[in-house]
């Protein structure tokens, strides 16, 4: 029973990481190996409105998320943007810029353990003899609710329709009269705000620490291989199966075992189904 | 007794999404015969050679060769056979000379069993046999062409360079898809006769083309492909006195024949 | 009416490189020094670095960039020469200098086999783990190269095998540290001219195929997953020797070797050398990582400052110094009028 909630749990979380990286690559296929920077940055920012400027939690959140949103568009407006279509340099400029994000704040002496964010609801409840944080119920709920939201999103908003558009088809999209350059700005945003909100919901469970950003990274490329990359579905299916995964090995194996699973996920997709679940790409050397 | 074709095409379907872009396509090819496909754009001619030699994966249906049943297997082995093709797309090594360009397939397990073309077993020095093809080919020996940088040959040599890849792997089927395109008339000229040597070296060839009227110079019989599917199979005459032919061609007068195939 | 007239740069091959293009190229001393001027000036230059390096410190300096120097080799040769562009270059530096390390110490062998054994058999065993993702496409294999040196750093942790997170110690080092120093630059000299020699020669047309012409390999019976084994073999092997020069200087073995900056500085390198010239990587070495080093009182900065600069160049200015300067000595500009 406890695997059940825990599985649970922490395949939300992979889902919450996985999910801004899948916008970002579905939309303008660049993969964006800043996330987890962006993921870690937005801990930092929030921790700074809270603590050095004093504001109040949930306006801390807001700015945050919006701060991280900017900065995100920004970085793909005037850097990705010149290297669009170029696949390798997009992934050697991402990751490089992650990387300057990641050690810059490791440098900036943001570390050790000192830094955390508070749960928004303190105290557990117990269901079915299992304490449960209800910080973790939240994300869960949260979790969820993005979910739901962003199929909203997608099918009734003009903005989510041109995404998933774009998604489908950019030159379709574009002969339709979708911006293609602003709208992969709009989702490098949208994808930055994700990882905000992931961090936002998850760090209160721990310290902010740099490493955390190269986890998160690992992670939600993981989940997208094994669910496709590009297709948001699949990226939630891959992520209840590893999670589960994880709390099983962690439960009966040990739990620094865990990444090995994720990192293992990755290779056994690409020996079986090197599309992941639901790709529709080919990820194959196929050319006529 | 009826003798085995070399290559038996089967029922072979192709979809993409909902496009047929093929559809239940058969026919056979005999051992020394020179085969010419022909239909207008669009009606699954490179498709149907993508199937045969593996780049391609059938949605249904079967390719034999030899009576092996070759559906489906990676190009790089069906080349192995001796079923050989050129693209209509040239991507030659453009910033070397023109012998280079054959290395590569001269470096293939085949090309080193068989010797190459003419060779009689082991291959030789690379080079002395990529000047030899070369020459079979129709690039004079004793003038610089073959060492002329390949950026700077015509329209015609390079068609013969495409030739002259498929040869170093000593085939015995090459399909030729489209080869006598964006060639002009003296540069046709001079192919038709390399490929009736061709022919009386023991190659059999597959060629899809849009120049009728060279192809019936050369080819034993001809198929025509309209929307993906075989309309007809026969000598050129039969072929042309046709009515389902002309109409694929050059259209109906008869509005409802047309919106049939639509 | 009065139009301006327009001018445009034109680029004309100096007279001396096209006459030093074709055969007759030994004609003079003139043209031959032309051609071989730049070579040896890089073989005597590197030769003598360890002479006029002030002080034990930068002459260990000189040694790691030849470390790096191999990994940036490794990584333009399969990304400008073969078309796989792999990101774990410090997968390779792991694997070799673990190679090394247990050889050494569990088998007692001496420096002078365990980096031979260890470039051929690290090269054996990253080949066979890398298989499973050589057909994949671009994107997806350089994703998946990322993971790799992620992934066994975190085994060894995880399974706390070779030493978990301590490492090996123990290792012997080089007798003299001249016999080092040569050792490395002699090793580094050997492979770049070999990996030059080997991309004009016929495998190497077979190599540069699979990025150029892959339907003419698929088309002539040859697997071209094959041939990937065989292009990240050689590369896998200068990264193992590397990673055995490493584990031997520092004589320690650990997860660091997995680290991050094996993996970005040779990229970094190679980007702002100049990729696909083979040499480029190695004049970008010899650029950044004594800047690095002169950096290193700043910690992790220097990572932050490579990685500005490599997003600088890959957006701006992907030409890379070698590039340009190749550019500069075998052709010239000047404005015609059109």
């Amino acid at each position: 029973m406890d695997i059940l909630i825990y599985g649970t749990i922490n395949s939300v979380a992979l889902a919450l990481y996985a999910l801004g990286f899948a916008m970002v690559y579905g939309v303008s296929r660049l993969p964006n190996f800043a996330h987890g920077s962006l993921y870690v940055l937005s801990g930092f920012v929030t921790w700074g409105f809270l603590n050095s400027l004093g504001l109040n939690y949930l306006l801390s959140i807001i700015l945050a998320m919006i701060a991280t949103a900017v900065i995100g568009a920004l970085i793909y407006q005037f850097v990705l943007i010149r290297v669009r279509g170029m696949e390798i340099s997009e992934i050697i400029a991402s990751y490089a810029i992650g990387l300057a994000i990641l050690e810059g704040l490791r440098w900036g002496g943001f570390k050790g353990m000192t830094y955390t964010l508070p749960p928004f609801i303190e105290g557990s409840i117990t269901i079915a003899d299992i304490s449960v944080d209800y910080q973790r119920l939240l994300v869960v709920g949260i979790g969820g609710a993005v979910v739901v939201c962003l199929w909203l999103f997608t099918r009734y908003t003009r903005i989510g329709l041109a995404l998933k558009g774009m998604a489908q088809d950019e030159r379709a999209a574009m002969m339709l009269g979708i911006d293609s350059d602003l709208m992969a700005v709009v989702a490098m945003g949208f994808g930055s705000m994700l990882a905000a909100l992931a961090a936002i919901l998850l760090l209160p469970l721990g310290n902010i620490v740099v490493e955390s950003g190269y986890n998160v990274l690992i992670l939600a490329i993981s989940v997208c291989i094994v669910g496709g990359l590009g297709s948001w579905i699949g990226a939630i299916l891959a992520a209840f199966l590893i999670g589960f995964a994880q709390i099983l090995t962690a439960v009966y194996l040990g739990s620094h075992y865990q990444m090995v699973v994720a990192l293992l996920a990755i290779i056994v997709t690409l020996i079986i189904k090197p599309s992941g679940l639901f790709g529709r790409q080919k990820e194959l050397e196929e050319r006529v | 007794m009826t003798i085995e074709p070399m290559l038996k095409v089967h029922e072979i379907t192709k979809t993409f999404g909902g496009i047929i872009a093929l559809n239940r396509v058969s026919f056979d090819v005999h051992e020394g015969e020179i085969l010419g496909i022909i239909g207008p754009n669009g009606s699954g001619k490179t498709t149907v050679v993508n199937c045969i030699t593996g780049f391609i994966k059938a949605s249904s249906g079967n390719v034999f060769f030899r009576g092996k049943d070759i559906t489906g297997k990676a190009p790089h082995k069906i080349a192995d056979m001796g079923i050989t093709r050129t693209f209509q797309v040239m991507r030659p090594f453009y910033t070397l000379p023109a012998y280079k360009n054959l290395v590569i397939p001269l470096f293939s397990p085949r090309a080193r069993r068989t010797g190459g073309w003419r060779g009689g077993g082991k291959l030789g020095d690379r080079n002395t046999v990529s000047i030899d093809i070369l020459e079979e080919i129709g690039f004079e020996r004793d003038s610089f062409v073959p060492y002329k940088m390949t950026s700077s040959l015509p329209t015609g040599y390079l068609k013969r360079l495409e030739l002259a890849r498929c040869l170093s792997l000593k085939p015995d089927l090459i399909i030729c898809d489209e080869i006598f395109s964006g060639l002009s008339m003296s540069e046709i000229a001079s192919m038709v006769p390399l490929i009736e040597r061709l022919q009386m070296d023991g190659i059999t060839l597959i060629m899809i083309e849009h120049r009728l009227r060279e192809l019936f110079r050369v080819a034993n019989r001809i198929m025509v492909l309209n929307f993906g599917e075989k309309l007809i199979e026969g000598t050129s005459d039969e072929i042309m006195a046709d009515e389902r032919v002309k109409e694929a061609y050059f259209g109906s007068e008869n509005v409802e024949e047309v919106m049939d195939h639509a | 009416m009065n139009l301006t007239t327009q001018r445009r740069r034109e680029r004309i091959d100096r007279g001396i490189k096209i006459r030093t293009d074709g055969i007759y190229a030994m004609m003079s001393w003139r043209e031959l020094s032309y051609l071989s001027a730049p070579r040896l000036l890089l073989i005597f230059g590197m030769l003598s670095l360890p002479l006029v390096m002030p002080g034990m410190y930068w002459q260990r300096v000189i040694t790691i960039t030849c470390i790096y120097a191999l990994l940036a080799l490794s990584f333009d040769f399969l990304a400008h020469f073969v078309g796989l562009v792999c990101l774990g270059g410090a997968f390779f530096v792991g694997i070799g200098g673990y190679m090394a390390a247990i050889l050494n110490t569990s088998f007692g062998l001496p420096p002078l086999l365990t980096i031979p054994l260890a470039t051929v058999i690290g090269a054996g065993v990253c080949t066979l783990l890398l298989l499973p993702c050589l057909p994949l496409r671009g994107v997806y294999f350089a994703i998946v190269s990322l993971m790799y040196p992620l992934f066994s750093a975190r085994v060894i942790e995880a399974f706390d095998i070779f030493g978990g997170t301590d490492g090996i110690l123990g290792i012997d080092g080089f007798s003299n540290h001249w016999i080092e120093q040569y050792f490395v630059i002699g090793a580094t000299l050997l492979f770049l001219f070999g990996t030059r020699r080997l991309v004009n020669m016929d495998i190497g047309l077979v190599f540069r195929g699979v990025k150029d012409n892959d339907q003419a390999i698929k088309a002539s019976g040859m697997d071209i997953t094959r041939i990937k084994a065989m292009a990240v073999f050689i590369a896998s092997a200068m990264g193992c020797l590397s990673g055995a020069l490493l584990v031997h200087i520092y004589m320690w073995s650990g997860i660091s070797q997995f680290a991050l900056d094996f993996s970005i500085l040779p990229i970094a390198a190679t980007v702002i050398g100049g990729g696909g010239t083979l040499v480029g990587p190695i004049i970008g070495c010899l650029i950044l990582v004594p800047i690095s080093e002169l950096l290193r009182d700043f910690g992790t900065l220097r990572i932050v400052f490579y990685s500005i600069i490599l997003v600088g160049f890959i957006v701006f200015k992907s030409e890379g110094i070698m590039v340009y300067g190749q550019r500069k000595y075998h052709q010239f500009e000047r404005w015609t009028k059109v």
